[in-house]
């Protein structure tokens, strides 16, 4: 298993190569500047800000330049928040959208489950299409309609908590974007779940284990939730990458300070470097996220090992 | 913070069954109140606390002007007082200004604030390597387009401490608004003594001094900037606030629905789609007043383009309807504007363009006979791309163009790009009409006609007339008011007889006060220092 993980960490280093790059060049390739915007800058200081940033170096040169220093584990400074390393921005985002991420995912998944399992064991029954009625609409209603209406409902008309602001973290700032950022997770959850619990419910292995007298509790727990998770692992991985690298609209409307709206801000801002320190991370992120659903795959059914 | 005040609508407005359980609520989740420190909505992020490094946007005022205090200031109405200089001299030929700092100015740190400050200040802003977007405002003082160049003879820089609180400036030639771009934020004083030992990290929380009514403790970006009360300074004793906290606020409606909760006691924007439910709503928190701000169209006069004719740019003129571009699309908030420089600019009466003050059929027939004169007609229509930077308001006036042109037989194409794309076009002249707006640095005439001298850069549409510019650059030399006032607006003249932009509307500026908030006062640069203002006893 060591070894298997070390060949995926190597072999996840060319598909980041890739990414960088392609990334580095798309960017560049886009109209507009950094440094474009309402206030026209005379020619003289737009120069002498490309000078400052190495804007005018010719193109390879400065992706090795990136390059380079992005080995030395440096993002470079960010051209739109200049007090700020894009490191720094990173730093103090991420922990940010993690908590609110983490949080998200891990009710979607205390809500999402037992929904998903229950539709599926009483399928086709009032529970059933409760559940996936209510999984529809969720799945339906996007973020940038569910947030505002949270914010309204229970910040302005029935002031339970916040309207929005981080406050360090406060628990009654926490709740509404948690659990906006949740709903859709919740719905997908459930609806993945259900399916999933409905294909091995109908296999095989449990008609025998059914067969061989065991009672229906232990059919479901110890050998169908099991198998059915698989798929809903797989969606996992990435799902949390994408998570708990924040959401833009959900940091924007409740004013949370995370990394989800660098993504957008700074390609919007052309900020270069603060869109490239954003890709990076994330693309290990999502690397990493798979690496650790591959292993513990193997924890959740055995016929797959990793021995070789 | 004053964040469990929760603002209620107006009454029988809402859900008043709900107020108990809002009260229980609040009480249950409520922290202790710091009595005195304000929350201002800016609207986004500040580029950086240096006024070398700033980005050029109008919320890096809100906090920059709070935390650092140039030469000269302003009072609660936006007028031009003495700041960290008590007072100034300047020299018969109007070229020389020699400014006296308070005794009692200090950083916060407690160190004094001395002429070289103001001297480093002006050094970085035009050091080439900082590559600061202000300097070009104040080319007026000698050298400072020659250093931001970067060329190798420029003169010295005209700005030499002659002791520890006497600054000297030279100025290439008279200029009788030098003053009022001091208050410009860019113009503050920089601690040369951190400076010295930290470099550009000087901004860095655990060093920066400031020398304003504030001085900022801590920074997390895109969450908010604290600042506590400066003891040090000079003018402590009158400022009310122990301390202002500054959160950006890209969303305006999220900004609204923050203030209604009482979580933010100034709003620096709402929606102008919002302006008729907040008066009814939060009567006495609502605050529209004339900005020195301009919404246009540029008319792209370069060679090639139907807009490069006189006569197109007349009758499109002529055709757009301002008044129901300001009642029916901004909601009424703006007014319609005849001219390029907005009403309320200081020694400045405003100008119209030449027949707009007729009725409309009499417009539409001139406008409809002046294309037939250029050559268009049904048969040959005005085809014309419109360029606007995506924002709803954007396209629902750009729609509206396209729809009162459409009479004359003008086939008008929308296309919109985000920001940065949008205004790279209309530099390389990619358009016909092209969107654009100004917000004064500074308040002069000459900061909205300087847009259309031939050298600008912001002169998108490639606008040029000698006469123009002559008038422009010997109104730059006089120094006597009337003459120079004269100067401009004969200028102005010029520019609107040649049609030489399409001006829509003057803007104004929005902003969400708390009523129970003392010392806001309305005024045309929409600059409001936090020291002028107070919170009542009962928050």
């Amino acid at each position: 298993m060591l070894i298997y993980t070390l060949k995926r960490l190597l072999q996840a280093i060319p598909t980041l190569l890739i990414v960088i790059t392609i990334s580095f060049f798309l960017m560049r390739v886009a109209p507009g500047g950094p440094f474009d915007g309402e206030r026209q800058l005379p020619p003289e200081i737009e120069a002498n800000l490309e000078a400052a940033y190495h804007l005018d170096e010719p193109l390879p040169m400065q992706y090795l330049r990136y390059m380079g220093n992005l080995l030395h584990g440096d993002f470079g400074p960010s051209f739109k928040y200049k007090d700020f390393s894009v490191t720094e921005l990173i730093m103090q985002g991420f922990p940010v959208s993690l908590e609110i991420g983490g949080l998200a995912i891990l009710l979607a998944l205390i809500i999402g489950l037992p929904l998903g399992i229950a539709a599926a064991i009483k399928r086709n029954s009032t529970v059933d299409y409760l559940v996936m009625g209510t999984a529809l609409t969720g799945i339906a209603v996007p973020n940038f309609v569910l947030a505002p209406i949270f914010a309204l409902v229970f910040g302005v008309l029935l002031a339970w908590l916040p309207a929005g602001g981080w406050n360090g973290g406060a628990l009654p700032n926490l709740v509404l974007p948690v659990v906006a950022l949740s709903i859709q997770q919740i719905a997908y959850i459930a609806r993945m779940m259900r399916a999933s619990m409905i294909e091995v419910l109908g296999s095989h292995f449990i008609r025998t284990a059914r067969a061989k007298g065991l009672n229906e509790g232990e059919v479901i727990f110890r050998h169908a939730i099991r198998t059915a998770l698989l798929p809903v692992m797989s969606y996992l991985g990435p799902a949390i990458a994408g998570i708990i690298t924040g959401s833009v609209v959900i940091e924007q409307i409740f004013g949370i300070p995370g990394i989800g709206r660098y993504f957008v801000q700074g390609a919007l801002n052309r900020d270069y470097t603060l869109v490239m320190g954003t890709v990076v991370f994330y693309g290990v992120l999502i690397v990493l996220m798979n690496l650790i659903v591959d292993l513990l795959y193997s924890a959740l059914d055995p016929q797959i090992r990793y021995d070789d | 913070m004053t964040s469990n005040r929760s603002r209620q609508v107006a009454p029988g407005k809402t859900l008043r069954t709900m107020l108990g359980a809002a009260a229980l609520a609040c009480a249950f989740f409520a922290t202790p109140a710091l009595a005195a420190t304000l929350a201002i909505g800016i609207q986004g992020e500040p580029a950086s606390l240096d006024t070398a490094r700033i980005g050029g946007t109008t919320w890096e005022n809100d906090v920059l002007g709070d935390l650092f205090e140039g030469l000269v200031t302003l009072d609660p109405a936006g007028q031009y007082i003495p700041g960290a200089a008590s007072g100034w001299d300047v020299s018969d030929d109007g070229t020389v200004y020699t400014f006296h700092l308070r005794d009692d100015a200090n950083w916060s740190d407690g160190e004094p604030v001395i002429a070289d400050d103001f001297v480093m200040a002006f050094q970085r802003l035009f050091d080439p390597a900082n590559g600061a977007v202000y300097s070009s405002l104040f080319y007026p003082i000698r050298g400072a387009e020659a250093h931001t160049k970067g060329e190798q003879n420029a003169p010295a820089l005209g700005v030499e401490a002659l002791d520890a609180k006497t600054l000297k400036i030279t100025l290439n030639q008279p200029t009788p608004y030098f003053p009022t771009l001091l208050a410009h934020i860019a113009a503050s004083p920089v601690p040369s003594h951190l400076i010295e030992q930290f470099g550009n990290d000087w901004t860095q929380m655990d060093h920066i001094a400031t020398n304003g009514a504030f001085t900022p403790t801590s920074w997390v970006s895109h969450d908010h900037i604290a600042a506590k009360k400066n003891p040090e300074f000079h003018a402590a004793a009158d400022v009310a606030l122990d301390g202002v906290d500054y959160y950006p606020v890209e969303d305006r409606s999220a900004g609204l629905q923050r203030f209604r909760a009482g979580g933010l006691d100034i709003v620096r924007d709402f929606s102008p789609d919002r302006y008729q439910w907040l008066e009814e709503n939060l009567p006495g928190a609502v605050h529209l007043a004339p900005q020195l701000a301009n919404y246009y169209f540029a008319l792209n006069q370069r060679d090639g383009h139907p807009t490069a004719d006189k006569r197109v740019r007349e009758a499109l003129n002529l055709a757009i309807r301002r008044d129901v571009i300001a009642d029916k699309i901004m909601g009424g908030v703006v007014s319609p504007a005849s001219g390029f420089v907005p009403e309320g600019v200081a020694d400045y009466t405003a100008q119209a363009m030449p027949g707009l003050d007729q009725d409309m059929d009499a417009r539409i027939a001139r406008a409809g006979s002046l294309l037939e004169e250029a050559g268009y007609g049904p048969d040959h229509p005005l085809k014309l791309t419109l360029r606007y930077s995506t924002t709803e308001a954007n396209k629902r006036i750009a729609v509206a163009l396209a729809a009162m042109w459409q009479p004359l037989d003008v086939q008008t194409e929308l296309v919109n790009a985000e920001g940065a794309v949008h205004y790279t076009e209309l530099a390389n002249g990619n358009f016909d009409v092209g969107r654009g707006s100004w917000v004064a640095d500074f308040d002069d005439a000459s900061n909205f006609l300087g847009i259309l001298q031939s050298d600008s850069p912001k002169n998108y549409g490639s606008y040029h007339s000698q006469a123009f510019d002559d008038l422009m650059s010997k109104a730059s030399r006089e120094t006597d008011t009337a003459a120079r006032e004269a100067l401009l607006e004969k200028a102005e003249r010029q520019a609107l007889a040649d049609y030489a932009v399409a001006p829509i509307y003057v803007d104004v500026s929005r902003n969400l006060v708390d009523p129970q908030l003392e010392g806001w006062e309305d005024n045309a640069l929409n600059r409001h220092l936090s020291r002028w203002l107070s919170l009542s006893p009962e928050n």
